[in-house]
């Protein structure tokens, strides 16, 4: 009965958004108050249907109600009650109903927060939104019912994918998600924009928090989905340029651009349609990940179905998508020409590389994204384009997007002397070049690649510190406090963010030039030496979990007399599947972790044991967290809402006169 | 600088870093591929010796075997019509096991051993790689019209 109730509400959440996306759109065009005003209401109303059916489909998995397909396929009565809650998730089905969770979820949150657009405006993006949420819905009601029954019930379910089944998963599909789906907000403001004409500076305002909030949520579950990988796949890495990443990625980096580019838009009026272009395509990047993910055509873990009708179905949607906005991007742009002129060397000309530069980035991967496939879809042939490609293009499109990112706070915007920026610039430079030589050699890599790594890591990090210091110069004589609470949040998050990508940089130079790893078989009683470190396989016993059994091994990890860790890395048998996994352990620390993995037992009864040592990884998690806070810092900007507030006076003042 | 030549030194910058870029990314397209083989096809004489390539197809039931130092592994890949050697030094993917599909990425030596320096397998049991399946079907057809002939 539940997951009727379910099916059935999810219908009317699809009749609700289709009334979302037509009647506020035609109210916004004959300039009728009433119908604008049916989106919001038919917007909260979506919502509460869409929680429903969500609600009564995690009960059924909750409840192991077998009966039901989705639950027998991903859930198992002994599976722990947090891993239920995951399944709900974990699969097809499942995570498109999230989809349409986190878009309506966004929805409501744009019609509370947003309440002092323009009513005409307020509709169309509503409009909008409404369509894409027609789309998803009927997507999923018509080719991945997420209620479909299971007639007659089976007694046990097949359980989730025991990959699945761990902290990291239950948190990275909805951050993702509302990542993801954050940018159709930025795409809905867009083509609002197109449709009424309307594409100032006060456009850019309302459509930047958003963008940014939205940039958050996807950097965080990027953040969380390759630590996920880092220790659940069990071999060490955090990054395969795999498609499933690169899905990920290319909105990731377009909606960078974007939150970039708007900030032109918002303080000199220019890049306008640029700015708009980039708005679709982030979010048609993000339905493309969307497609690529779901209609298994590639090979990963995150590829349920095989159903071609669904693939046919999204590809469809996001042909429509690209298609139309695309359409009315080429009609209205035009009048969208202007803004400021500015100099060769200004912030704006340093914006413009950057954006450009991210862009070229976008394509490259774009390109060894979707080359193989369609290769192979037209038959001519079976290629895979890995790591080495992505490397090779990748390093040498962002050192210059590095560099050039620390000058841009420096540069005036509409124009600056050349002279006046490399006085400031110039002792950074050189420090920088001599660290980043000099630490090379002293941790003995000297290569192109850990040279270039460290030189542009503390060209970053000094750079950041020479910004704090000149803006504390600016108010020489007034005491730290005020100085510090006189500096907006919108500059702290820049700070903050670009500062992240400076340690981001430190992890990634010296892990990859630091990091050692082996094999080795090693009977109890043995030791093994890596990196100084000792480790001693004390032996191996049985452990077992909730709906698994395991083989733990214990691992005393020493450096010369002292005890550093005991670690206990585990190979699991799931029950339900009889999937086996390795659980690895990690002993993690400031400047290196200690990795340990468990592989197979050998006929004279000694294991394979997989030691690793990687230095500095933790500076990759730290350096995305410290941009995830710069985000919500500049979202949380104080203008944003004195403006809104402002702008709501005006507005009743406008309806008192009229 | 007047505003018309500044213009032209923007798209000037403009469009060399584009074409820049543009050459960067073909000329590591053009080092980088990984082209695909079936076992069939590698037996022929087909795959190049001493490039990477990727072989699919299943891991030959009773063909897994391992070194005295433990680490080692050998087995033979098949599309069961033809089968590679293939050794391989480190920890296996955990769903990897006789008689279930997997891909290996190596270089094939002179001496017909090909010498993989990742094997991929299967994220999911009921899941099999394409290229894995590419390669049994490939070889199923070749079969079938073998007979015909017959």
């Amino acid at each position: 009965m539940i997951p009727e109730l379910g099916h059935f509400s999810l219908i009317l959440a699809l009749i609700l958004s289709l009334v979302q996306a037509i009647v506020p759109m035609i109210g916004a065009n004959r300039n009728r108050l009433a119908l604008m005003a049916v989106g919001r209401p038919a917007a909260q109303g979506q919502f509460l249907f869409i929680a429903f059916a969500f609600g009564c489909l995690t009960w059924a998995f909750i409840t192991s109600d077998f009966s039901l397909q989705l639950a027998a396929v991903n859930s198992h009565t002994d599976t722990p009650l947090i891993y239920k809650i995951t399944g709900v998730w974990g699969n097809h089905e499942g995570s498109l109903l999230l989809w349409a969770l986190s878009l309506s979820l966004w929805t409501v949150a744009v019609t509370v927060f947003s309440r002092n657009l323009p009513e005409p405006f307020m509709a169309r993006v509503l409009g909008v939104l409404g369509w894409i949420s027609a789309g998803f819905l009927s997507f999923t009601l018509v080719t991945s019912n997420p209620f479909e029954r299971l007639i007659p019930a089976v007694a046990e379910g097949r359980d989730l994918n025991p990959l699945l089944q761990d902290p990291g998963m239950i948190i990275h599909p909805p951050l993702l998600y509302m990542g993801y789906v954050g940018f159709s907000v930025a795409f809905a403001f867009a083509i609002a924009a197109l449709l009424s004409g309307r594409m100032d500076a006060a456009w850019a305002r309302w459509s930047r928090p958003w963008t940014t909030v939205a940039w958050v949520f996807l950097t965080a579950g990027i953040t969380v989905g390759s630590g996920w990988a880092y220790y659940e796949l069990g071999w060490g890495g955090w990054w395969f340029w795999d498609p499933v990443e690169n899905a990920s990625f290319m909105p990731w980096l377009l909606g960078t651009a974007l939150v970039h580019s708007l900030a032109v838009t918002e303080k000199r009026g220019a890049f306008r349609s640029w700015t708009i272009l980039l708005a679709i395509s982030a979010f048609s990047l993000s339905l493309l990940g969307t497609f690529l993910v779901r209609s298994g055509v590639i090979t990963s873990v995150h590829a349920f179905a095989t159903d071609p009708r669904r693939g046919l179905f999204i590809l469809a949607l996001l042909v429509l998508v690209i298609g139309i906005s695309l359409a009315l991007f080429a009609w209205r742009a035009p009048k969208l020409a202007g803004g400021g002129s500015f100099g060769l060397v200004s912030r704006d000309s340093t914006l413009l590389g950057n954006n450009v530069l991210l862009a070229v980035a976008t394509g490259s991967v774009l390109l060894g994204t979707l080359y193989p496939m369609f290769l192979d879809a037209l038959g001519l042939g079976k290629i895979s384009v890995g790591p080495p490609y992505f490397e090779a293009v990748f390093v040498p499109l962002m050192a210059p997007v590095v560099a050039l990112m620390v000058i841009g706070p420096f540069v005036r915007w509409k124009g600056d002397d050349v002279k006046r920026v490399l006085r400031l610039l110039a002792p950074a430079i050189v420090a920088s070049l001599v660290l980043g030589v000099g630490i090379a050699f002293a941790i003995g890599h000297v290569t192109v690649r850990t040279v270039l790594g460290l030189t542009l890591a503390a060209w970053v990090l000094l750079g950041s510190a020479k910004l704090l210091a000149t803006r504390f110069a600016e108010r020489r004589g007034a005491d730290v406090g005020t100085t510090l609470r006189g500096i907006p949040a919108a500059w702290w998050g820049m700070w903050l963010a670009h500062l992240g990508i400076g340690v981001f940089i430190i992890g990634v130079t010296m892990v990859n030039s630091l990091n050692e790893r082996v094999d080795v078989k090693m009977h109890a009683g043995d030791s093994a030496h890596l990196a100084g470190y000792t480790f001693k396989f004390v032996g191996v016993a049985d452990a077992a979990g909730a709906n698994y059994d395991a083989a733990r091994a214990t691992i005393e990890v020493t450096r010369g007399d002292v005890a550093v860790a005991t670690l206990t890395p585990e190979k699991r048998v799931y029950v339900a599947q009889q999937m086996p996994m390795t659980e690895a352990a990690i002993d993690i620390g400031p400047f290196r972790d200690i990795y340990v993995n468990l592989g197979d037992q050998l006929e004279d009864g000694a294991w394979v044991v997989g030691l690793f040592y990687k230095p500095f990884i933790s500076w990759v998690w730290l350096g995305c967290l410290l941009m995830g806070i710069g985000g919500v810092f500049a979202a949380s900007d104080r203008r944003y809402r004195r403006l809104a507030q402002r702008e709501a006076a005006a507005a009743v003042a406008a309806r008192q006169t009229t | 600088m007047k505003p018309r030549s500044k213009r032209l030194v923007l798209l000037g910058g403009a469009v060399a870093l584009l074409v820049g870029a543009v050459a960067l990314v073909l000329s590591a397209f053009q080092q980088n591929l990984v082209f695909f083989h079936t076992p069939t096809e590698v037996a022929a004489g087909k795959a190049p010796v001493g490039k990477t390539f990727r072989i699919g197809g299943m891991v030959e039931t009773g063909s897994v075997r391992r070194e005295a130092d433990g680490v080692t592994v050998r087995f033979a890949i098949t599309d069961t019509a033809k089968a590679i050697p293939v050794s391989y030094k480190g920890s296996l993917p955990d769903l990897f096991s006789e008689g279930k599909g997997a891909v290996v990425q190596g270089t094939l030596g002179p001496d017909g051993q090909f010498r993989a320096s990742e094997v991929l397998a299967k994220h999911d049991e009921n899941y099999m790689p394409p290229e894995a399946q590419h390669a049994v079907d490939q070889a199923q057809a070749q079969k079938a019209a073998e007979t015909v002939q017959q």
